[in-house]
């Protein structure tokens, strides 16, 4: 059982999110880099030997030489012990010896102690507990439910096992039949919204066994147990404020707004004439007030468009907004006509403007059925229509479904290949980034503004101009400039997170849920990938961003609008997921980050490049996990980096102070080389 | 003279869509036309060529093409430009015996001939009369050509695709490979070569059995081939085996690995089966007490026959699979885009190589865990026990993980171990189709995906492997055109006068200057590789009791006295007995394996949740995920799937710099210090330096092999995106919101 752990830390999500501080990359030396200090020193070492070494170590997994397996097996002792789950990244940066000493300290700490963030309480302790893990067998021990998490640790003493469930990824709860573990037992299963469904029997003898359920359910259901979400109980400091992020009216000016085309509006200041946008919207100039108050009744849910992007030399614009409302009878707008033309004039580069629908074609036919519809171009002259033809929100649900049956609990090797194509997870997705592709080309190439729908203009519409936006802009692949891409794209804008997620909704069948935004997520993993060096970012940093847009520990996920943010006033009464991310960038940060500055990057949208990611979606399968977590190696790469750096301004130092003394070497050594590629990031 | 077959280029078809119309070639026919020739190789000899001829650019979505001359010499198959050639534009990684547009013929897999809008596949008959308008090249290295044949003088055309069907085509005899006529003159660069232990004297077998302390026996009786043909030169029996004239050598255990426990891998050909089924029986019996005598009396035997594919399977689905790689225009590019998982998985070639290293798995479990000896057999001995013994070794000894390593390992169990190359890959064009068979391409495969898994761990890299898998088709080293020691040797002798000077000698294929120069041979080494660290011991000390305790590793106190000395017992024979026991379970079970790829389950994951080391145990992962495609390999020529600007090629530049950074300024300090001036590393990692390409250029995922030149940063927006997804309609047509239009309602 034991075994579990060793490889990445128990079935828990990526992070126990737990105080720590930030730290300070000079702080631990781990064991192979004393060997660098002699080989500088000795005349025949070469240190860019151990350079090459440390790579290759930190690369997947080595270092660990000085790491036994028992320092290893600490860290997830560390973590009933209560005082910091994070231990590992402390330990791991110690010297052997060292480790040995932390090890016997740890020793004394209480077994069957939970770690608790600010604000969790315990909710029930049931012993006794069996986990039947799917990998390994089945394993007794202790169930503590508290407000936030469901916690399960083995009776083993050395290294127990541990898995930990944040009750917000719950979708429902179910009890099973396990007959076959005797009489007076139940059983219960745990369905997950991130791909596992952990199951666990229990005696029925004790009164307290009985209640788990009822316990488990009320909290992981709080809305439909008039209770509040857990958000708004914790009550973590973090050094940054996340809230702060985000400021519109900055990030507008980032982009050169407002100018002479286009202007800040206020017009949705109380939310009057949009309750699903933000507070500020950026439309034309010329545009009145009445004008648009006439286009938002002629856009389903009053979605007008609005400038989400606009090219820094081009002045060609990604605009966004819902259907029209053109119905069986083919309505017009006058207004609404020329509000598409004067965004259309706006772009001098062009005298076209092109609308992507993102519906598939015979749907949005339907949808004019039923009074809503698209563009009929011969209204809206110089506009030309395109479909992306992609599937709606439910589709998208069911295909992830299939592939939980795919990766969950096991793997069918042989017809691995034929079981993901049979859940088209990755055609959808091909389809979204081919789309998101056309899109950015269209606003590079050809120099037009694009509009950009689907039928409300909060799900597949996020979806393409935000991964458009990250094709175009290098700014959103930057650690911050994604969050402001999420924050502006996806939050403020209304994608109805609370609706798809379900967040503390015990309705776990609701047809409005879907995973639209993991979908989203997912597309930027496969970038990340055919890219490996353009995002500042990393797969962690995605990793924990859908940890937790279902956790319901931060509040940047919840509900489903600006409005209704403002009104629960979540800026103040919770924290920000970007808090604890920008508290320890580090973790989060992408080694091999080189600033592509002003290049476009268009994703291959072929099946040959996109993959299952298998480090999301197939986590929970200790086979598939790497010998190390990957964030280890690359915090330990980022380290290393770090280290590099210091010892090459060393050396530039020596360097320089022998140059005036002896010029021999001049043309070997510009002054410009030194450190160049260095100064790219973190 | 352009009357034959230009109707069929003005088909409306997108795939012969000719942008050129014949005015055009008029115009370009008034340019002084200067005589275009190959840079002949020495020895080279040209046959036929032929001018105007359209070559297709594959690197457009557009099916343009450009003119030149199509030449037939008896290396290769070539195409010159008309157009001034751009090729200089920093291709630092070019291979000097042939270009981006040569065909060495042996590469040649199929020809189709395109008559009349139908492609039909060419063979010997169908070459007779008509010439087709356009011809189409499969090569084995998965790069397609296609040259319209319609723009040049009738004869013209019939010569030159009569010549390269004749060529590439017909059977021909081994004396008439290019090898034997290619007079390139061994380079300075020879070092390298003699790196690589060729396992052709008794001192190399020596060595190697030196250094893994065997007590097995050297076997010189077949210097002359006097025991069997069919046999290596040399090679390694267990000590206990006497009797090696019987059975023509047939059956003999030929001793591949040991185990640093003393247990030890064998691989064995079948007795043949004409003997009496009595004689059959103890002869086996006299081989399997002999390799269980090597260790501890134990042994267990695996024949590869029964229980992994055979040797047709392994060239029907290769078949298949690379069909998906063989793409001529991008309209069936994006069509084979839907099907791609399925056709992968229909082609069964991922699940063959799993199945090969499941095996491997298999016989290391044996070796590692249950310290017991290992005979693998298979009919030849030559096929699957070649690649099956070579896995083991590298997933149990780092030497092989190395790049002389994994070359001296190469000559050991394949070259010297006399697998049968030339009936394997088909040089000849033979029609026999039975004995085809890609299986060291398959080989190669299989230590991609442990290279891949574990990229720290092997001191080559992928674009080696790459490399090394087309230098199989190129005619120039004697490496892969011999079916044994014997036929190289009777070969070489008999042909020798032919060669007026001296005797017949070729390069090896180890001598990689014969194909790049030093700059490009440093992309075969892995930047990332995790040398050996010496004091690595130290650093271990601490926690190396406990260590192997806990993981049960086959230590020396493993070996403990009693035991050997309890079943060293010889004349106890009921202990023998039992012992042949115990492997007849494991031969008696080959349905179990793949039913429910159990048996090394927990030895996987065992090692699993060890601390990772490199220079040790090293084995693969081989769950569904994690069998991959060799995306270098089979996507290189595929302009499509290019990636502009990633790949892993971004990510290895950026640790190139920061490399070559630190580098830089060590040596400066060097030369400051005028007392270690001498010191200069000579060290592969120096060289690396010049790894450092030029970041300005943006380089695509395919590098280094297809250069993007004049690619527009147009991105490659797929078609036909919707055709095969069956969208359940009822969910498709169903409401984003289920109450946003009921309520209007």
């Amino acid at each position: 059982m034991e075994k579990q752990q060793h490889s990445s830390g128990s079935e828990s999500p990526v992070l126990p999110p737990v105080p720590r501080k930030p730290r300070n990359l000079g702080g631990g030396i781990p064991a192979p880099r004393q060997d660098s200090v002699d080989s500088l020193d000795s005349p025949t070492g070469s240190h860019v030997e151990w350079c090459k070494q440390l790579i290759a170590a930190t690369i997947s997994s080595q270092i660990s030489s000085g790491v036994p397996p028992e320092a290893i097996t600490r860290e997830c002792k560390s973590q009933d012990s209560g005082e910091d789950g994070c231990q590992f990244d402390s330990d791991y940066e110690l010297p052997s010896h060292t480790t040995q000493v932390f090890k016997d300290a740890r020793k004394q700490a209480p077994m069957d102690e939970v770690p608790l963030v600010p604000g969790e309480t315990i909710k029930t302790t049931v012993k006794d507990v069996m986990y039947i893990c799917p990998f390994t067998g089945a394993v007794t021990g202790t169930l503590t439910v508290t407000d936030y998490k469901l916690y399960f640790v083995s009776l083993e003493r050395d290294a127990p096992f541990i898995l930990d469930v944040n009750l917000g990824a719950i979708s429902r709860l179910e009890s099973i039949s396990v007959q076959s573990l005797g009489e007076n037992t139940s059983g219960m299963e745990i369905v997950c919204k991130d791909m596992r469904s952990p199951r666990f029997a229990y005696k029925n003898e004790e009164q307290s066994n009985l209640e788990i359920l009822e316990v488990l359910t009320k909290y992981a259901f709080p809305v439909s147990n008039e209770l509040s979400l857990f958000a708004f109980q914790y009550k973590e400091q973090f050094p940054e404020d996340g809230w702060k992020v985000y400021d519109p009216v900055a990030e507008y000016k980032r982009m050169g707004l407002p100018n002479e085309s286009w202007t800040i509006s206020k017009i949705n200041s109380n939310f009057e004439v949009c309750d699903t946008y933000p507070a500020l919207l950026i439309t034309p100039t010329s545009i009145k007030e009445d004008e648009i108050k006439r286009v938002a009744s002629f856009r389903v849910k009053h979605r007008i468009p609005v400038l989400s992007w606009i090219h820094p030399e081009t002045q060609a614009t990604i605009v966004r907004c819902s259907q029209p409302m053109v119905g069986p009878t083919d309505r017009r707008c006058k207004e609404d006509e020329h509000y598409l033309q004067t965004i259309m004039d706006a772009n001098a580069q062009s005298h076209k403007l092109t609308i992507f629908d993102a519906r598939q074609n015979t749907v949005a036919d339907n949808h004019k059925a039923k009074d809503g519809g698209y563009e009929n171009e011969n209204f809206y002259p110089n506009m030309e229509l395109n479909f992306l033809e992609i599937p709606n929100i439910h589709v998208i649900r069911e295909s992830l479904r299939k592939l939980k049956e795919v990766v969950y609990p096991t793997i069918d090797d042989p017809h691995w290949h034929s079981a993901i194509d049979a859940t088209h997870w990755l055609q959808y997705m091909r389809l979204l980034l081919a789309g998101a592709v056309r899109i950015a080309d269209k606003v590079e190439s050809s120099k037009s503004s694009v509009v950009v729908h689907c039928s409300d203009g909060w799900d597949r519409t996020a979806q393409l101009t935000s991964l458009a936006m990250l094709m175009l802009d290098s700014y959103y692949r930057t650690l911050r400039g994604f969050q402001v891409l999420l924050e502006k794209e996806w939050i403020s804008f209304g994608h109805k997170f609370a609706a798809r997620v379900g967040h503390g909704d015990q309705n776990h069948a609701n047809s409005e849920r879907s995973p639209l935004f993991v979908q989203f997520i997912d597309c930027v993993w496969q970038m990340m990938r055919q890219f490996p060096a353009a995002f500042e970012f990393n797969e962690l940093f995605l990793i924990t961003i859908l940890d937790h847009l279902y956790s319901c520990l931060f509040g940047t996920f919840l509900y489903n609008s600006e409005q209704e943010r403002v009104e629960k006033e979540v800026n103040s009464k919770t924290v920000s997921l970007w808090s604890y991310i920008n508290s320890q960038p580090e973790d989060f940060t992408n080694p091999f980050y080189v600033d592509y500055e002003n290049h476009v990057l268009y994703p291959l949208a072929s099946l040959r490049h996109l993959e299952l990611w298998v480090g999301y979606y197939v986590r929970w399968n200790p086979r598939m996990r790497p010998q190390m977590p990957v964030h280890q190696n690359l915090k330990d790469l980022l380290y290393l980096r770090a280290e590099l750096q210091r010892k090459a301004e060393e050396l530039q130092k020596e360097v320089s102070s022998s140059r005036s003394i002896s010029s021999s070497s001049e043309h070997a050594y510009s002054p410009s080389h030194g450190g160049t590629p260095l100064h790219t990031s973190v | 003279m352009l009357s034959l077959g230009s109707g069929g280029a003005k088909s409306t078809k997108p795939s012969f869509v000719s942008y050129v119309t014949p005015e055009e070639i008029k115009l370009e026919k008034d340019l002084p036309k200067k005589e275009q020739h190959p840079d002949l190789l020495p020895g080279e000899v040209e046959f036929c060529s032929a001018n105007p001829i359209l070559k297709y650019t594959q690197d457009d979505l557009s099916q343009r093409g450009v003119f030149g001359t199509l030449f037939c010499t008896n290396f290769r198959v070539t195409f010159i430009s008309d157009e001034a050639s751009q090729e200089e534009t920093a291709k630092n990684f070019k291979n000097k015996l042939y270009g981006e547009n040569d065909i060495p013929l042996m590469c040649v897999d199929h020809i189709y001939g395109v008559y009349d809008e139908k492609k039909k596949l060419l063979t010997g008959a169908l070459v007779k009369n008509k010439y087709p308008s356009k011809m189409i090249i499969h090569c084995k290295d998965l790069r397609v050509f296609q040259f319209c044949l319609t723009f040049t003088k009738e004869e013209d055309a019939k010569k030159i695709f009569q010549g390269i069907a004749h060529h590439c085509l017909e059977e021909k005899s081994l004396k008439c490979v290019f090898a034997f006529s290619y007079m390139g003159t061994p380079s300075p660069e020879m070092q390298r070569k003699q790196e690589t232990i060729m396992f052709d004297s008794p001192e190399d077998w020596t060595q190697e059995m030196k250094r893994m302390k065997v007590n097995c026996r050297l076997v010189t009786e077949n210097e002359n081939f006097e025991l069997s043909q069919r046999l290596p030169k040399y090679f390694v029996i267990p000590s206990a085996l006497m009797d090696l004239f019987s059975y023509q050598g047939r059956g003999l255990p030929i001793w591949c690995w040991s185990h640093h426990s003393g247990c030890a891998l064998f691989k064995a050909s079948f007795p043949s089966m004409t003997q009496e089924d009595g004689d059959f029986q103890k002869h086996l019996d006299t081989m399997i007490n002999a390799v269980a005598h090597n260790y501890l009396y134990s042994v267990k035997t695996e024949d590869l026959s029964e229980s992994l594919p055979t040797i047709q399977d392994i060239q029907q689905s290769y078949n298949k699979f690379k069909q998906f790689f063989l793409i001529e225009n991008s309209t069936e590019f994006w069509l084979s885009d839907m099907k791609w998982f399925s056709s992968l998985e229909s082609s069964g070639w991922l699940d063959i190589i799993r199945q090969c290293l499941q095996k491997a798995l298999e016989v290391v479990e044996c070796l590692e865990k249950d310290n017991t000896n290992v005979l693998i057999t298979e009919e030849e001995g030559t096929d699957l026990c070649c690649v099956i013994s070579s896995l083991v070794q590298i997933m149990l000894d780092p030497y092989y993980r190395t790049l002389m390593g994994f070359q001296s390992l190469v000559q050991k169990e394949w070259v010297a171990g006399c697998h049968a190359f030339l009936d394997r890959c088909n040089h000849l064009h033979q029609k026999d189709k039975e004995c085809h068979s890609p299986v060291f391409l398959l080989f190669l495969e299989c230590v991609w995906q442990l290279v891949q898994q574990h990229s720290p761990a092997f001191q080559f890299s992928e674009t080696y492997l790459t490399v090394l898998s087309d230098s199989v088709h190129v005619p120039i080293f004697s490496t892969f055109l011999f079916n044994s020691a014997h036929h190289r040797e009777s070969f070489l002798k008999a042909e020798s006068p032919l060669a007026q000077s001296g005797p017949l000698s070729c390069p090896t294929v180890w001598d990689w200057s014969v194909q790049f120069d030093s700059k490009a041979q440093n992309f075969f080494f892995n930047p990332l590789y995790s040398e050996k660290v010496k004091h690595e011991k130290v650093v271990r000390r601490p926690h190396k009791p406990k260590h192997q305790r806990q993981l049960s590793l086959p230590s020396t106190a493993f070996k403990t006295p009693t035991k050997k000395g309890f079943f060293k017992d010889e004349t106890d024979s009921l202990k023998k007995m039992l012992r042949v026991k115990r492997i007849s379970r494991w031969i008696g079970s080959p349905d179990a394996p793949f039913a429910t790829t159990t048996p090394t389950r927990e030895f996987y994951e065992s090692w699993q949740q060890r601390p990772l080391d490199y220079h040790g145990l090293l084995l693969p992962c081989l769950d569904g995920p994690s069998v991959r495609v060799w995306m270098q390999r089979y996507l290189r020529w595929i302009p499509e799937v290019h990636i502009l600007g990633g790949g892993s090629v971004a990510v290895m530049t950026k640790l190139m710099e920061l490399l070559s950074q630190v580098q830089d300024l060590k040596r400066t300090l060097e030369q400051r210090d005028s007392s270690q001036a001498a010191k200069i590393d000579h060290r592969p990692y120096v060289q690396q330096r010049l790894l450092s390409f030029g970041t300005s250029g943006r380089l695509s995922s395919s590098f280094p092999f297809m250069h993007n030149r004049n690619r527009s940063f147009k991105p490659i927006i797929p078609t036909g995106l919707m055709q095969s997804l069956m969208v359940t309609e009822s969910l498709a047509n169903q409401e984003d919101e289920a109450t946003s239009f009921e309520s209007l309602v």
